[in-house]
């Protein structure tokens, strides 16, 4: 199918004992109808294991936000398999898979959407309401996790006041503060400059990274790429490859960046 | 979570100030136009609010409003007395007259001729002189508002201000010479003619010369009597149409609703009023979800249920739908009030404010799931990017 050959297979292995995260198999989307439909999904096969960072990567338009806004539930696919933690999201009913949703995933995104009107404690407190957590409680928790991300003593402030890094750190604490099992980030780092963005990275990786959690996080930024456990690659709605690192997908040249 | 909407909604002033500001905007139109155009019809039946006295209103079954006279026989208030249940009857009588002005012009007046011994039907409120006044000979009372203004004398020069007739001063209708004994106030009504006060007796000898000129009877209950009741008797009898007061305002705002074109083109523009105000309060607060969506979003991608996401809209809606109703009530009430003495027709009655308050909060309701929509069917676009 490829000519270059993958270091790692998208999907697990026959006999793989790892357990399975997210499993999708001829995951398929199309936006739109007639003439203007957009195949976004083409037949994505992908496996993330627990523990695992994955990172997805590939040119823009080619469905990687797509594809976790399918693997998060977001979005309905249109055939094929997906699973999170062994439960499809089609399988359930609209409040199962909302409250699903609230307990089994974070979300990290691009332009890091926090709640302009409330405090950083008031926005990291949110998925813990959302799980039944009282109000006083919530704040609580809220408040250790933010000084977890070395912002503890910010609490009290508007996002807004905080530099795009300092949101991004509040926007992962909220992402992490219900201990979720799996973490979608789409483009984590794009809305912030070389430095900060790795500092991020680092942030993600050392704080979210525990237990078996999982991590997808799309991103075209390749000087993240040595953060990732495997690098899965899209590329026109399907993940053609997945490998190992950086330097299985673009050779020695641009890993050395 | 409820807590948090709240918190959007109030932590952005700029933007809460706005919807505010749009649906006080819309409550103010709303109920301004709405009490002007009550104001207006009320003053359909001035008169007859004025005429607080009799519990029945009898007259010609054909009579369609106050100002419509259709003159009854002397004989039929006798029938009237002689009904069970009438305590007393009373006779008025309601006319145009002529008045000669000091310059020799004509002005159109309002002639009422009371019943010469209990002068019932008389104005309102005395601002000089008294009603028993008009026991004297020649004695007419005139209303304030003929009196300052199409009744008032022209000034000693061409330039002064015109004076206006007071107590003492003379007047000629229909070639008889009446003297002024007294100034009234009464509520305003749809004519603009001067109202000219006297016994029955001296009407209908300044009145043009008919055959019939009893306009309408005054009935008073017996106590303890069921007025519906009495009204059906005294039309059974009669063969007349008899109405209790607030019957009669009844059939003359219906007329007036009816046939004139005045309450069409004042419907016009309370209903323009009201389209505008709530096309701003939609507007305002659809773009306020709008500006939110992404917010919205991220909150349904995090796990909030469409059902919870929509009740918290909901309660943004109808936080500001009252706050700016309350608003915008409160204005339209000081601007009344603060109008009382001038000739604007104004009257917000509680109908007219629970309506608005109920077109304001619906108006809200509907943006707020015109908005809402969008959030529920979430593209992940408008939350995944940048
Ligand atoms: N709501 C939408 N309606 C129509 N086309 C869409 C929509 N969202 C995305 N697309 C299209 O689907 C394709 C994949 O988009 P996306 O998943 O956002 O790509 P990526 O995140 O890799 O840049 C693109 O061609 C994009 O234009
Ligand atoms: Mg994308």
């Amino acid at each position: 199918m490829t000519t270059l050959a993958p270091a790692v297979s998208a999907i697990a292995p026959e006999g793989n004992t790892r357990p399975i995260a997210v499993r999708c198999r001829q995951v398929t989307k199309n936006y739109g109808s007639g003439n203007s439909t957009v195949r976004a999904l083409r037949g994505v096969d992908l496996d993330v294991f627990e523990g695992e960072m994955l990172m997805m990567v590939g040119p823009s338009g080619c469905g990687k936000t797509t594809l976790i806004s399918v693997v998060a539930g977001v979005l309905d696919r249109d055939a094929g398999e997906c699973s999170v933690f062994g439960k499809d999201f089609s399988a359930l009913s609209g409040s199962e898979r909302t409250r699903f949703r609230g307990q089994t995933i974070g979300f990290v995104f691009q332009s890091f959407n926090l709640i302009p009107t409330l405090t950083i404690a008031e926005n990291v407190s949110v998925p813990l309401l959302l799980n039944g957590v009282g109000r006083s409680a919530a704040l609580k928790k809220a408040k250790d996790m933010l000084a977890v991300v070395g912002l503890g003593d910010r609490v009290n402030e508007a996002p807004n006041r905080l530099s795009g890094g300092q949101q991004q750190r509040v926007a992962i604490s909220r992402a992490l503060v219900h201990d979720p099992k799996l973490i979608v980030c789409d483009e984590p780092t794009s809305a912030l400059d070389h430095e900060t963005g790795g500092r991020v990275m680092e942030l993600l990786r050392s704080v979210a990274m525990s237990g078996n959690r999982s991590l997808i996080v799309v991103t075209h930024d390749n000087r993240i790429f040595n953060f990732a456990d495997r690098i899965a690659h899209m590329d026109d709605g399907i993940v053609d490859k997945v490998v190992g690192s950086a330097k299985d997908l673009y050779g020695p040249n641009m890993a050395a960046k | 979570m409820f807590l948090i909407a709240l918190k959007m909604l109030f932590n952005d002033k700029a933007k809460f100030f706005g919807i505010v500001m749009g649906v006080t905007l819309a409550s103010l139109v709303i109920t301004q136009q709405g009490s002007i155009f009550t104001g207006i019809m009320t003053r359909t039946f001035g008169t007859i609010t004025d005429m607080s006295y009799p519990d029945i209103w009898v007259m010609d079954r054909k009579v369609q409003f106050i100002d419509d006279i259709k003159p009854l026989a002397d004989t039929a208030l006798f029938e009237v007395r002689g009904i069970e249940g009438v305590a007393s009857a009373v006779p008025l009588y309601k006319g145009m007259i002529r008045a000669r002005m000091d310059n020799g012009t004509f002005q159109n007046c309002n002639l009422y001729g009371l019943d010469d011994a209990s002068l019932i039907g008389g104005p309102g409120v005395m601002v000089e002189g008294r009603l028993e006044d008009l026991r004297r000979a020649e004695s007419v009372i005139v209303d304030l508002e003929g009196a300052t203004s199409r009744l008032a004398k022209p000034g000693p020069t061409p330039d002064a201000s015109r004076v206006p007739l007071k107590v003492g001063d003379t007047l000629e209708l229909n070639d008889h010479r009446a003297v002024v004994v007294g100034i009234s106030k009464g509520s305003r009504t749809f004519q603009s003619q001067p109202n000219i006060y006297t016994t029955y007796s001296r009407a209908v000898t300044f009145a043009p010369r008919e055959r019939k000129l009893l306009s309408f009877i005054f009935v008073k209950a017996k106590p303890g009597e069921d007025i519906y009741e009495l009204c059906e008797r005294i039309t059974k009898r009669t063969g007349l149409a008899a109405y209790t007061g607030d019957q009669f305002k009844m059939l003359t705002v219906n007329y007036f609703l009816k046939y004139t074109g005045i309450p069409i083109n004042f419907g016009i523009a309370v209903s323009l009023g009201f389209l505008v105000g709530t096309l701003i309060t939609g507007f305002m607060f659809y773009s306020f979800t709008i500006d939110n969506l992404k917010y919205l979003g991220t909150l349904k991608a995090m796990g909030v249920g469409d059902g919870k996401l929509m009740a918290m809209i909901m309660l943004q809606a109808l936080t500001v739908g009252f706050i700016g109703f309350g608003l915008g009530v409160g204005i339209a009430s000081f601007f009344g009030t603060s109008m009382k003495e001038t000739q604007l027709a104004f009257r917000l009655t509680w109908q007219l404010v629970f309506a608005a308050g109920g077109a304001v909060v619906i108006i809200c309701m509907l943006a707020a799931m015109l908005s809402v929509r969008k959030v529920i069917a979430l593209e992940p676009a408008i939350v995944f990017k940048g």
